[in-house]
């Protein structure tokens, strides 16, 4: 196992860690946001569908155990990278001019740090009940939890839609960067295949659109409550 | 033309350095941006102060000598030019300018704007070399080379190792040097049989000398006088990874004994 502690300790090898769990998380990020485009569906299919992920508990507890995994090892091995890129200019410019870096790219320590927050608030508010607690535990009639009664409760709050509205545009402005790098990281870029570079970007814009639809669609009163 | 410059003074490795600011008068605007500073080395010398201290050495774009970071972008930022071969007419009358060294922990600052790149010649000697017993040069076509694999290993052999893709990486990453070296070896067959090798060696001699990673930013694209392409780094860590999942490690053990 000597080979695989040095490869992932090396330059190369780290990035590649960055690439391979960017990209997990890419893939859930995509499913999570097609799941709640359901709340377009009414109450009764997206609390089938909440009531469906949680009864598949042989899928949900690997499919959670490894998402935390990826997510700590994603963490680790930034906060490493980012520490040994600082180390690697000790004394900063007097003047540096960017060139051709995004506003994504440069910024991807700080809205990953967001994100993180972000997702603690997250798994706080709609796994573990604790931020809007008296929404939670709403029965819907069918013996299900009322998850679309929760959804609809929460972003009829603007305080709380702003902070996912922020919240999602920096998720999206991190995915631009990094979804865009992870086939350059993993050696996959080639001049054939120009588009690639574009795969960051179009996945900004739609994970912003998919993401922020249904809870706009709350605020505007669109997606109302059953009955109402 | 008449000038402000700022210029990063620091008298040995030890100083702390800091930026002075100096008026320059009378600055042909047809002289390059090295002929400017040797102007100013004049006025200086005449008033006893020391010169700055600079690298050059060819002065027309390909002995990789010149350095200088120029209002925040090495060799200046222009499109395909070392500092030696921009001209003063890119700079208005008046213009104030700021020259700083190559910033990175590994290339040690020794004077004023002269830095230590040996960090590279380390990587080079790594692996940089193919140590096959060549003999004289083989005939011309005895050894057959596509054009497109022939243009491409030139493409990547152009770079000059003047270190501007360093000096523009936000985390002061050598990866398009290292990454260029390799491919200019990778693209024709008498690389092959110590690609794996030569790959790990590099990268990690790289490691070792305490340059940073790639964060995808390209600025080393866009800084490097030479156009290469990071085509080559995406190029590189796929031959790392490779290199790495196929290590035995009964081959360098057997070498070691050799």
């Amino acid at each position: 196992m000597s080979w695989f502690v040095g490869y992932v300790r090396s330059s190369v090898g780290a990035k590649t860690i960055m690439a391979v769990t960017g990209l997990l998380m890419v893939l859930f990020a995509i499913v999570h946001m097609i799941g709640h485009l359901q709340m377009f569906g009414g109450q009764d299919m997206y609390n089938a569908y909440a009531s469906f992920l949680q009864s598949l508990w042989e899928v949900k507890w690997p499919t959670r155990a490894g998402l935390i995994a990826v997510f700590v090892i994603h963490l680790v091995s930034a906060i490493r990278l980012v520490m040994m890129n600082r180390a690697a200019r000790p004394v900063k410019y007097a003047k540096y001019t960017p060139a051709r870096s995004t506003i994504a790219g440069r910024t991807m320590a700080l809205t990953g740090l967001v994100i993180l927050a972000f997702v603690f608030f997250h798994l706080a508010h709609f796994t573990f009940g604790g931020v809007q607690p008296e929404y939670f535990h709403l029965p819907d009639g069918h013996g299900r939890h009322d998850a679309y009664t929760m959804f609809v409760r929460a972003f009829q709050n603007p305080a709380m839609y702003g902070i996912y509205f922020a919240a999602i545009l920096l998720l999206s402005m991190h995915l631009a960067h990094g979804a865009s790098s992870w086939m350059q990281t993993l050696g996959l870029r080639h001049p054939k295949y120009p588009w690639t570079d574009k795969v960051g970007p179009a996945l900004m814009v739609i994970l912003f659109i998919g993401y922020m639809a249904p809870p706009t669609a709350v605020l505007l009163n669109v997606i109302k409550l059953p009955g109402a | 033309m008449n000038l402000t410059v700022h210029v990063w003074r620091q008298k040995n490795g030890k100083d702390a350095g800091r930026m002075v600011t100096y008026q320059v008068k009378g600055v042909n605007e047809h002289a390059s941006f090295l002929e400017m500073l040797d102007v100013l080395n004049e006025q200086l010398v005449a008033k006893g102060e020391e010169a700055i201290a600079f690298d050059h050495d060819c002065r027309e774009g390909i002995c990789g000598m010149c350095s200088l970071v120029i209002n925040g972008r090495p060799h200046g930022g222009h499109e395909r030019t070392t500092t030696c071969q921009l001209h003063m007419r890119h700079f208005k009358d008046g213009q104030e300018i700021w020259v700083e060294p190559w910033r990175a922990g590994a290339f040690p600052v020794i004077r004023d704007l002269c830095v230590d790149r040996r960090a590279f010649d380390k990587i080079i000697a790594a692996g940089g070399y193919i140590s096959a017993n060549a003999g004289s040069a083989p005939d011309g076509n005895a050894v057959p080379v596509p054009k497109e694999q022939a243009d491409r290993a030139m493409d990547a052999a152009a770079c000059i190792g003047c270190g501007a893709c360093v000096a523009a990486c936000p985390n002061g990453s050598a990866m398009l040097f290292v990454a260029a070296k390799l491919a200019h070896m990778h693209m024709l067959p008498q690389g092959q049989p110590e690609r794996a090798k030569r790959t790990e060696a590099m990268v990690t001699a790289m490691d070792a000398a305490g340059f940073g990673n790639c964060s995808n930013h390209y600025e080393c694209e866009a800084a490097c006088p030479k156009d290469i392409s990071r085509d080559v780094i995406a190029m590189m860590n796929r031959d790392y990874t490779k290199a790495s999942l196929g290590h035995r490690e009964e081959e360098s053990k057997a070498e070691g004994a050799g």
